[in-house]
Order: structure tokens, then C-alpha cells, then sequence
């Protein structure tokens, strides 16, 4: 006869088989998602060798292969492949991907002379160079052996000089905009309140800074012209004739020429560049800087805000209130808003945050910025600021629920030794209790930034937008502007995904971006992971 | 001699006076106890008189109330939801349930060590000393002089004073068991509760810990809650036998182990039941 053990061995086999599948079905997503963002997003900035393809009616072009797939409707024990390449030049082509059946690709030749160009506009291009005018007028011919070294010369000077544009146009004419409206904002008040003495100053301030900004727009316009500009004459696959100047140029490389090495520094220079770098064209290319830059500081402000909250809420539920059928409901309540869709709490940040709150804000402390400046808010609208308070009211219940299982997993020895010796309640929560429970509080902050560097839904409501003019931080009084809109990776992801004017462009940045973000989140996990285990291992050895 | 009213003050390390060594007969006084955890009776009828600076002892069978009893005497059972009691207890002639003592003037006055040794997740000297942290002692001297003390007469001094900031919970579970008493008797307390302080130990180290009982039985009036009859009979003056929530017999330990008045006390201590 077999006893109870022999018969519930087997049984239990049979669930441990079940639940190690369940874990298995569960990595394998995991892993399947992790690396067709990491496939994607990290062969982003790899430059391949690009092919010149000899079509069967005579047409030809020069692209770099950005998919292949099969052809829909074809048979599936035969399928079709067709292709698709970047052909650039969306100037001349309309688009800058085409869509080619394989079976009309005649021949693929990788011509050593092709050259890959990154423009500040119209995208990139792919043609053959004949050409080279230099800023001093000369011609250099493909054909001379000078003709590298003289164009890598021209590209360099010419960015050097986009740069010192950029610095004039955008920095320096935006601070004395910046100054400008400023100023027509207190003449207006004084205008308004009749102050003879103060609307003199204030228009020999706007007079000053008038002068300022012709000053500066001579200088860029001197750059502009401070010589002949240098161009690129090149011809693309159908022999069409392309002038390129320099100063469009941002990279410039000849894909077939190539070395592994060489090209490695090209990915690392296009690496930096989606990583310090302002995005153009619509966000499709570019770098990511003010994305990264705003998830990281909303981030961590969100954390900053969250988790005193969560720990103060947590201490009086578990150690001061008084247990029963309330505070029963008040704790499921609290699990409850963990369930609450995101979006809900955007528009809770939008309705209380935003036009409550910031409204208020801006009656109060920037009355005259309303008055003056067409009722332009300060505060009342989506902001760093309320972005944060958005986000760690959302991951308040994590934060909360860890906090009190905390405490409660602190053994009771340790509280009653603190109690006996004669020390009050809180000087035992603060002495005690929270730092033998900070390794658990900090599991909820970590929960509570993963959940939170990764939400896009409520932001879009209270304060993240597709481009911001600047950044939250900067060298201007008060250094950290939380009144600030900001750009975020999550929310960029949706843009290039779903907003982007041109999709086939957008794509690869889809994947980059996901799989930042990814590293984002990871990072922001670990440091504080880091800051959990340094905790811990000071109350080694304890019974807990 | 301190009343409880007087506020705690860290200026009390000093010896006592001999003319009061006598000390008083019923320095803690229990009358006509009972007490309750929600519907269940756990104490009843207990009235015992503990003289100043002696070591009573309270044995009986697990449940029969004694360490419940021992942790009314510093209230800690207020930690408990859905307590009631009957009767008083009264130290130094007042009441601990008096209205305007407050509680924590009351465990200052009445240390404890508990039967699991429980440091605190810090360094050795921040153990001894939170007793005067937590009544506000900044001055760095004073703390190191009070920790020294403490160490000392728990017998604890000459094994960690070369590594005071290393961290407690490095201890062997001995040394642990002293830094406790140490710790409870670093703001100069008047009682000792020690509820059954060497359950979780060694020969050695409860030997160790018995003599440092016979030593501070000299300052304290020591409370000690013990299941092993040998533990009772070395180091009480005094021995209250306890059953079933009720008082069986309270009386001078030699009388208690060799001629008790009540059988099942008898039955108790030569081990025929409990």
C-alpha cells in the first residue's frame, strides 16, 4: 500500500516540471524581446559596404540594404524576397527608400569610388563624386590623388564653420531673444503703470540689445560668406548631376573603402553622436541628448518626491494608526491605485497638478508674467515639475507597500530592545526601524523607477513634448528650470514610431532609442541596487 | 535614592550611598494582580513583594504567566492590541500605571534583556551608549566613560575595547548576551529584567553571566524569569514559583528548594511535572 509520501512524489514531480515550463515561457519572452531590440538597435550605426544594383530595365541605383522580406502573395514553398535600400538623395528621389524585387536585380558591384554623405538636410545621400570645389575656388577632380585628403580637409572646415553658426544663431541670439522679451515684458508693465523713469531704462535696454542682435546676425551672415562656400560635385546611379555644398556635409564616408576598423570608427562617431548630440530632421537623425537627459532628471526627481512620501504614508499606516476595519480600506485602497491605467493619473496631473496647482502657482508668484505676456503661463502647464509629482503619485503604492513590509520584517527583539531601553516611539523608528528597513524601502524606490522611467502615456498630458527649444538645466538663474517642458525617451520612441513624417527613416531609430531607454532603465536599476547592497552589507549577520 | 519622577539624568553613575544598601522590603510591590490578553486570563491573583537590590527569581512551566508578569513590570506588554489588568504595581511606592508617569521615564528606570539577544544593526559602542543617545547625551567623554562602565561590569570590556566601532552582530552569542546587559544598564536603571537571559547559550557563557548577576545584584534590583531550577537556585535570594496564570509560592530561595510548603511547588522543582 503506498503511503501518503510515495504517492504525492511523483505528483509533485509533475509540478515541478509545470512551473519550471512556466519560467521557461517567461524567459524566452524576455530574451526574444531583449535581443531583437539589441539586433536592431545596436546595427543602427554600422556602416555596410553599399552595392551600385543593375535593375533588368536598365535603371540602376546605389543604396545601402535596409530590409529584406518576402514578397506578399508569393507561394510559400517558393517564396520571393524583395529588398529595400536607402538610396538617400530625397531631394531628387522623392524618398529615400525603395522597395526592388530580387528577381529584377540584374547585378550588385560595390564600386570603391561610391561615397555615403550625412546632410544637415534631406537626409543622407549615396552617389559617385566627380568633383571637388574647394573653398578657394580650385577644382580637384576624382581622379587626382589629392582629392581625398583635400575633401576630408574642406568637410572638417566646413562643419567648423556650421558649428560656429550654430553657436551664433542659437546660443548666442537666443539669450539676447531670451534678454528681449524679458525687457518688452517690464516695459509693458511699466507702460501699464505709468512709470516715466523705468520705461526710459527699459527702452534703452531693448535699443542695447536691438543693437546686440544686428551685431550678431552681421557676424553669422560674415560666416556664411567669410568665403567661397566648398561643394561636392557628385552624380547619383542614374547619372544625375548633384552639387553638394560642404557645410551640409556631416559625415562623409566611401563604404566600400572601408577597413573593419575604419569602419568602427565610424560607428563610434555616429554612437556619440545619438548619445550627445540634439536631434534634427524631425528627430529621425541626430543624437538623443535632450531625451536622455530629461528621463534621467524626471527620474530621479520623481524618486526624490516619492519616496519620502511613500515612507512617511508607511509609518504612520504600520506604526502609529490604529489597526482595523479603516485602515483595512484605507491599504486596499492604496494597493488599489497601483491597478489605476496611467493615463488616468496624466489626467489627474494635467486637471490638479497643472491648471490647479501651477494656475495658482502663477496668480501668485508670476502675476506680471500673465499680465504682461499675452497670459503666457509659467507654471500652469505640463512641466519637469509636475511631470515628477505626476509620476511619483503613480508609484506611490509601490513604494508604500515595500516600506511596510519593511518595518514588519524588522524582528520584534530589536524593536522591543529600543522600546526597554527607554527610547520613544519615533526615536525607534528613526534609529532603528528605518535603517534596519532601508534595504527593503529601497527595493520599492527601484521598483518605482523602473515603473517609472518607462511610462509614456500620463507625460504626454503633463509636461513631455517632441522637441524642446532647451533643456531643464542651464547657466541661467535658477540653473534647474522645473517649469520647464522636456523631452523623454519613452515618449520619443511613440514619435518616431507612430508621428514621424518619414517612417522608413524613423525605423532604426525606433530600435536605437527602445534599446537606450532599455540601458537607461538598467543603469538607473543598478545604481541603486548598488546602494542596496552597500546598505545591507552594514547589518550583515543580522537575524533578518 | 531617585524617585521615578525625577527627569533621567546621565549624572548618575555614582556610587550609592551605604546607609542605603538595606534598602527597602517592598521596593516593588505587586498587589492583587491580574491581567488579560483579550479574552484570556494570563495572571491572577499575583501579590509579591521584591526588596531592593536582591535577585528574585520566577520559575514555573512554560505559560504559567512568569515571563508575562516580568514584562509588566516595564510595561512592555503595552505593545500588545487588546490588554487589560486588575490590581498595581507599585515601585519605590508608586504606581506604573500612574497617569502622569509616562512610560518611557518608566523603562528608563527598569531595564531589560531579553531572552534572544538582540543588538542593534550597529557598532559595539553605539549599542552601549543608545541608551544615553536617546536621552539626548551628545558630549563624546561622557558617552565613552558611560560605555566603558557598562562594558565593565557586564564583563565585557577586556574582550571588545580594541574594537568598539566594529559591528555587534560580529559577537560570538555570549558576548552578545552581555552587550545587552550592558546596554540595559548603561543609563544606570534601578531594576534588571532579565527574561531568561542564558536559554540560548553555552555552559560557559552562562556561567559568565551568572556571576556578573551576583556582581550587579549589587546597584540593581534584578528580576530574573529562568527555566532552569539550578540557574534559580545559584543565583536567587528570593523564588516565586508560578501555575497556570496563579502565585504558588513566593519565598527565600532556600526555603523554596528545600522545604517548600506547597506540594506541587515540590513536584515542580525535584522535576515530577511542568
Amino acid at each position: 500500500m503506498a503511503t501518503p509520501s510515495d504517492s504525492s512524489t511523483p505528483r509533485g514531480e509533475a509540478w515541478v516540471w509545470f512551473s519550471g515550463l512556466g519560467l521557461i515561457v517567461g524567459l524566452g519572452m524576455v530574451i526574444g524581446l531583449l535581443s531583437l531590440v539589441f539586433l536592431n538597435g545596436a546595427t543602427v550605426f554600422w556602416a555596410p559596404p553599399v552595392p551600385l544594383a543593375q535593375l533588368e530595365d536598365g535603371r540602376a541605383l546605389i543604396g545601402q540594404l535596409a530590409q529584406r522580406r518576402i514578397r506578399a502573395g508569393s507561394p510559400a514553398d517558393q517564396p520571393k524576397y524583395e529588398r529595400q535600400y536607402q538610396v538617400g538623395l530625397r531631394e531628387l528621389n522623392g524618398n529615400s527608400y525603395l522597395w526592388v524585387d530580387e528577381s529584377r536585380i540584374k547585378a550588385e558591384t560595390f564600386p570603391a569610388d561610391i561615397l555615403g554623405l550625412e546632410r544637415v538636410e534631406n537626409g543622407p545621400a549615396f552617389v559617385r563624386p566627380q568633383s571637388l570645389r574647394r573653398s578657394d575656388g580650385k577644382v580637384v577632380a576624382i581622379a587626382e590623388p589629392a582629392f581625398e585628403a583635400a575633401f576630408q580637409a574642406e568637410v572638417a572646415a566646413a562643419s567648423a564653420v556650421r558649428e560656429k553658426l550654430v553657436e551664433i544663431t542659437r546660443h548666442r541670439i537666443g539669450e539676447v531673444n531670451a534678454a528681449m522679451d524679458r525687457a518688452r515684458v517690464a516695459l509693458r508693465r511699466a507702460e501699464d503703470l505709468k512709470l516715466a523713469d523705468e520705461i526710459a531704462a527699459r527702452k534703452a535696454e531693448i535699443a542695447v540689445l536691438d543693437e546686440r542682435y544686428a551685431v550678431l546676425q552681421a557676424e553669422a551672415a560674415k560666416v556664411t560668406a567669410g568665403g567661397a562656400v566648398a561643394s561636392l560635385v557628385a552624380r547619383d546611379a542614374a547619372g544625375r548631376e548633384v552639387v553638394v555644398p560642404l557645410t551640409q556635409v556631416i559625415r562623409a564616408w566611401f563604404p566600400n573603402r572601408l577597413d573593419t576598423w575604419g569602419r568602427v570608427q565610424l560607428y563610434a562617431s555616429r554612437l556619440g553622436e545619438f548619445i550627445f548630440d540634439e536631434p534634427r530632421e524631425a528627430n529621425t537623425e541626430g543624437g538623443l541628448m535632450p531625451a536622455i537627459f530629461g528621463t534621467l532628471v524626471m527620474t530621479v526627481f520623481m524618486s526624490l518626491l516619492v519616496t519620502p512620501f511613500g515612507v512617511i504614508t508607511a509609518i504612520y499606516l504600520r506604526e502609529y494608526a490604529q489597526q482595523g476595519p479603516l485602515l483595512r480600506i484605507v491599504r486596499i485602497s492604496v494597493n488599489n491605485l497601483a491597478g489605476v491605467p496611467s493615463i488616468v493619473f496624466g489626467v489627474f496631473g494635467l486637471g490638479f497638478f497643472v491648471y490647479v496647482l501651477g494656475g495658482s502657482i502663477d496668480q501668485l508668484l508670476f502675476a506680471d508674467q500673465l499680465k504682461y505676456n499675452n497670459n503666457t503661463p509659467v507654471f500652469g502647464t505640463g512641466g519637469l515639475l509636475w511631470c515628477s509629482l505626476t509620476l511619483a503619485l503613480m508609484t506611490l503604492p509601490v513604494v508604500i507597500v515595500a516600506t511596510e513590509e519593511a518595518l514588519a520584517a524588522v524582528p520584534r527583539g530589536m524593536r522591543e530592545a529600543s522600546l526597554a531601553t527607554g527610547a520613544s516611539k519615533w526615536q525607534t523608528i528613526r534609529d532603528i526601524l528605518l535603517p534596519a528597513s532601508a534595504p527593503g524601502i529601497l527595493t520599492g524606490v527601484i521598483l518605482a523607477m523602473a515603473r517609472g522611467a518607462g511610462e509614456v502615456a500620463p507625460l504626454m498630458l503633463v509636461g513631455v513634448v517632441k522637441l524642446a527649444p532647451s533643456l531643464p538645466f542651464d547657466g541661467s538663474f535658477p540653473f534647474l528650470h522645473m517649469d520647464r517642458k522636456f523631452m523623454h525617451l519613452g515618449f520619443h520612441v511613440y514619435d518616431l514610431g507612430f508621428q514621424s513624417p518619414d517612417s522608413d527613416a524613423a525605423r532604426p531609430m525606433v530600435f536605437a532609442t527602445t534599446l537606450l531607454l532599455i540601458v537607461l532603465v538598467v543603469c538607473l536599476n543598478l545604481g541603486a541596487i548598488w546602494i542596496r547592497n552597500r546598505l545591507r552589507a552594514r547589518f550583515k549577520g543580522a537575524s533578518f | 535614592m531617585p524617585s521615578l519622577m525625577t527627569p533621567p539624568s546621565t549624572s548618575r553613575i555614582q556610587v550609592r550611598p551605604a546607609a542605603e544598601r538595606e534598602g527597602r522590603k517592598d521596593y516593588i510591590s505587586i498587589r492583587d494582580y491580574g491581567f488579560w490578553y483579550g479574552q484570556k486570563k494570563a495572571l491572577e491573583g499575583i501579590s509579591l513583594d521584591i526588596p531592593e537590590r536582591q535577585v528574585v527569581a520566577f520559575i514555573g512551566p512554560s505559560g504559567c504567566g512568569k515571563s508575562t508578569l516580568l514584562r509588566n513590570l516595564n510595561r512592555m506588554n503595552d505593545l500588545v492590541d487588546g490588554i487589560r489588568h486588575e490590581g498595581d504595581i507599585t515601585i519605590n511606592g508608586r504606581s506604573i500605571y500612574d497617569p502622569g508617569l509616562e512610560v518611557i521615564s518608566l523603562r528608563r528606570r527598569v531595564g531589560m534583556v531579553f531572552q534572544k539577544s538582540n543588538p542593534f544593526p550597529k557598532s559595539i559602542f553605539e549599542n552601549v551608549v543608545y541608551a544615553l543617545r536617546v536621552v539626548g547625551v551628545r558630549d563624546r567623554a561622557q558617552l565613552e566613560e558611560a560605555c566603558e562602565t557598562s562594558l565593565r561590569k557586564a564583563a565585557l570590556w577586556d574582550e571588545v575595547k580594541d574594537r568598539l566601532d566594529d559591528s555587534a552582530l560580529g559577537l560570538s552569542g555570549g558576548q552578545m548576551q552581555r552587550l545587552c546587559i550592558a546596554r540595559a544598564i548603561a543609563n544606570r536603571p534601578e531594576i534588571l529584567l532579565m527574561d531568561e537571559p542564558c536559554s540560548a547559550l553555552d555552559p560557559i557563557a552562562t556561567g559568565k553571566i551568572e556571576e556578573l548577576i551576583h556582581e550587579l545584584k549589587e546597584q540593581f534590583t534584578i528580576v530574573i524569569v529562568t527555566h532552569s531550577m539550578q540557574q534559580a537556585a545559584r543565583v536567587s535570594d528570593r523564588t516565586a514559583f508560578f501555575y497556570l496564570g496563579k502565585q504558588i509560592e513566593y519565598d527565600t530561595t532556600e526555603k523554596i528548594f528545600m522545604n517548600p510548603s506547597q506540594a506541587q511547588t515540590e513536584a515542580y522543582i525535584s522535576g515530577r511535572f511542568g
